[in-house]
């Protein structure tokens, strides 16, 4: 296990540490092609049990790959896997009765309704008839699908169905639940709920793998790995990415910040920018001492105004373009 | 280990599907019902009111006796007068008829000498049925309607009653309606899931591969046999049938083949990777399981390639056993060649199946 994983010593951590008995998936050298595109190159990954370890990355970066691969839908063309245990693909049937999967697309079944749905999970994961009552009930009641448990499957809304997935996918109480981009179909609302039932899952031992392009949903995982173009770029909790950052970020303020943005670009000490409103977010190679002075001298020589430049606390997304950015030109 | 509990939670959903399937739910029943009165009435291989024509440039007694055989034959319709033999050849040419009489001016004198034509059938040779009835027709008008036995009985001979298509039609049809609603019923059963995106999560459960194949064929059996039923009494009913041998050997037989049919649409279905596809590979099996089984034209005439090929579709087993079933009263201890092909079939067919569908996405 590398340092950065060890997640013990972060603050704001639930009790649940103690159930962090070592690794829930532990990954060398995995990678996957198809014909002759790279999906996934030579992945090393350690997540640890009963935390919500996030996949950050862009479409096409291998997160589904990854994750399909790890419970065992694709066989990888190499590595050593190892998932709660199981030697993947070889053991990847006795995974399944421990391993919890939402398909990145709805796939429960779209003209039978909510409960049928339910029924026929809890059948497939062969739940006793007292067990599959209770559990049915418990789901519907921890993910609020009584309004709906008549209805058909294909008319629920995106938000409903979302949560009749993930009951569908906790019904056998798995000890480790994939979730493939759960929320790309929900409302903001439904999302911070969702995410509220997912640390409930992981309060009662679960452990959670869950892929996200959404900046906001990778800040709430205990850990996390930046995947770019099939690449491990980056792996961490988010407080250990900030800080590890490759860059320095500025922030600066003009009335012309278009502008400001095309003369900074040409100039080799900055790494990246973006525009957020009236200011720009500036990312500036970590070697460069003084980067506020270098900024404010760049302006200046092309005769643009800036109100103010100050050295600001690096977030994920800064992370994320640093990292995945560093990649490019190679 | 098998689980039994899930194989009829799949049972169950695939019921479930079905009945809210509206239009699949109606084929059940449809789909045997119109095939049934289709080819039952369509079907028939003694051609009757061919259109035909008349010149009749003797216009005597015993040419129009001719004439009136010929009408009351029942094998052509008289629709027209022709004024010559030119004529009768255009109407022929343009398809307005199949067959014409054409009688010339000295038909009497030709009556008086037998070696001699008296009389000429012009036919359409482009349709072979027709050609062959309409040959038939000739020979009346070849010998002397005043010497021999008159010719009107010796036409009604050749089509006696018990020379009735859908007797022979509707046993092998119950093989047809099979073959297209069994396959394709299980040809899509999978590559629909995987469409649909359902296989995805269904792979990825505990599910077995066997206990999945099971569970898609065991609704369909019944169904398979509800529609035997139905054209079994559609074709008492309706077209007097007889069932010479024992019902119970009927259903037998039919199970068989039923499972065959469900085992090579699931084997369809693990090759195909959509539905169009599996639809396409469908058709593929039922167009010479139609012309090559025995169903249309007789096996024993076909080239040996064909038989060859006949004797891989279970349709050519099936036509013999319910044709020595139900129209000669055979036994089935007696045909248990064929019955063993078909259980070869649904073994390998299975087999396919089972190994060509992986749990994996790749």
């Amino acid at each position: 296990m590398t340092a950065a994983l060890n997640t013990a010593a972060q603050p704001g951590v639930e009790p649940a540490a103690d159930a962090m008995a070592g690794l829930a998936i532990e990954a060398r050298g995995m990678s996957k092609t198809f014909g002759k595109v790279q999906a996934v190159r030579d992945l090393d990954l350690d997540v640890p049990r009963g935390r919500i370890y996030g996949f950050l990355g862009p479409n096409g970066s291998g997160k589904s790959t990854t994750i399909r691969m790890l419970c065992g839908l694709l066989t990888p063309t190499a590595g050593d896997i190892s998932v709660l245990g199981y030697r993947i693909p070889e053991q990847a049937e006795a995974l399944r009765r421990r391993v919890g999967y939402m398909t990145q697309k709805f796939s429960l079944y779209e003209d039978l309704t909510a409960l049928e749905n339910l029924q026929f999970m809890a059948n497939i994961h062969s739940l006793r008839r007292s067990a599959r009552h209770r559990r049915i009930e418990a789901v519907g009641e921890r993910y609020h699908l009584e309004g709906f448990l008549r209805q058909r499957a294909g008319t629920l809304s995106g938000g409903q169905k979302q949560r009749l997935a993930l009951a569908a996918a906790t019904l056998h109480e798995p000890d480790l639940l994939f979730l493939d981009e759960p929320t790309s179909a929900v409302d903001p609302e439904n999302r911070r709920a969702f995410w509220e039932t997912l640390f409930d899952l992981v309060a009662e031992g679960t452990t959670i793998l869950v892929s996200t392009h959404y900046m906001d949903e990778a800040e709430r995982c205990h850990a996390l790995a930046i995947l770019d173009q099939g690449r491990l770029v980056a792996q961490g909790s988010p407080l250990e990415l900030t800080g590890a950052i490759d860059a320095r970020v500025a922030v600066v303020e003009s009335s012309q910040p278009r502008r400001v943005r095309k003369a900074l670009e040409g100039h080799a000490f900055v790494l990246s920018s973006a525009q957020i409103g009236h200011t720009l977010r500036v990312l500036v190679h970590k070697d460069s001492e003084d980067p506020e002075r270098l900024i404010r001298d760049a302006i200046a020589a092309a005769g643009l105004p800036a109100d103010s430049c100050a050295l600001s606390r690096p977030n994920l997304e800064d992370v994320f373009v640093a990292s995945t950015r560093t990649r490019t030109p190679s | 280990m098998m689980s039994l509990q899930r194989i009829l939670a799949v049972i169950r959903k695939e019921l479930i599907q079905l009945r809210r399937d509206r239009l699949t739910f109606g084929m059940i029943i449809g789909i045997p019902a119109a095939q049934l009165l289709l080819f039952g009435y369509a079907i028939n291989m003694d051609p009757r009111n061919l259109d035909a024509a008349v010149a009749d440039l003797s216009s005597t007694t015993a040419s129009r006796a001719l004439v009136m055989d010929l009408a009351h034959s029942q094998v052509v319709n008289l629709r027209y007068q022709a004024g010559s033999a030119a004529e009768l050849e255009e109407l022929l040419r343009s398809g307005k008829i199949s067959v014409g009489l054409f009688i010339p001016d000295d038909f009497e004198r030709r009556l008086l000498q037998p070696e001699r034509a008296a009389a000429q059938l012009l036919i359409d040779g482009s349709d072979t049925v027709v050609q062959g009835a309409a040959a038939k027709l000739a020979q009346p008008a070849r010998t002397s309607p005043y010497t021999d036995a008159p010719p009107r009985l010796e036409l009604r001979t050749f089509y006696n009653p018990e020379r009735r298509s859908p007797v022979n039609t509707v046993p092998g049809l119950i093989g047809i309606i099979l073959t297209m609603t069994m396959v394709l019923f299980t040809a899509v059963a999978i590559v629909r899931e995987r469409e649909r995106g359902n296989l995805e999560l269904l792979i990825a459960t505990p599910v077995q591969t066997l206990e999945l194949m099971l569970a898609k064929i065991v609704p369909y059996v019944a169904i398979g046999l509800v529609q035997v039923t139905l054209v079994l009494v559609l074709g008492v009913l309706l077209f007097q049938v007889p069932i010479r041998g024992s019902l119970l050997d009927v259903y037998l037989l039919t199970l068989v083949f039923i499972i065959a049919n469900l085992a090579l649409g699931l084997a369809i279905s693990t090759i195909a990777s959509n539905q169009f596809q599996a639809m396409q590979l469908t058709f593929f099996i039922l167009l010479p399981s139609i012309l090559l089984s025995g169903f249309m034209f007789p096996f024993a005439g076909m080239p040996k390639a064909a038989q060859w090929i006949a004797e891989i579709l279970p349709m050519t087993h099936f036509m013999r056993l319910i044709r020595g079933v139900v129209l000669r009263g055979a036994n089935l201890s007696e045909l248990t060649g064929e019955l063993a092909v078909l259980g070869v079939f649904i073994l390998v067919a299975m087999t396919l199946a089972v190994r060509r569908f992986t749990k994996r996405l790749d």
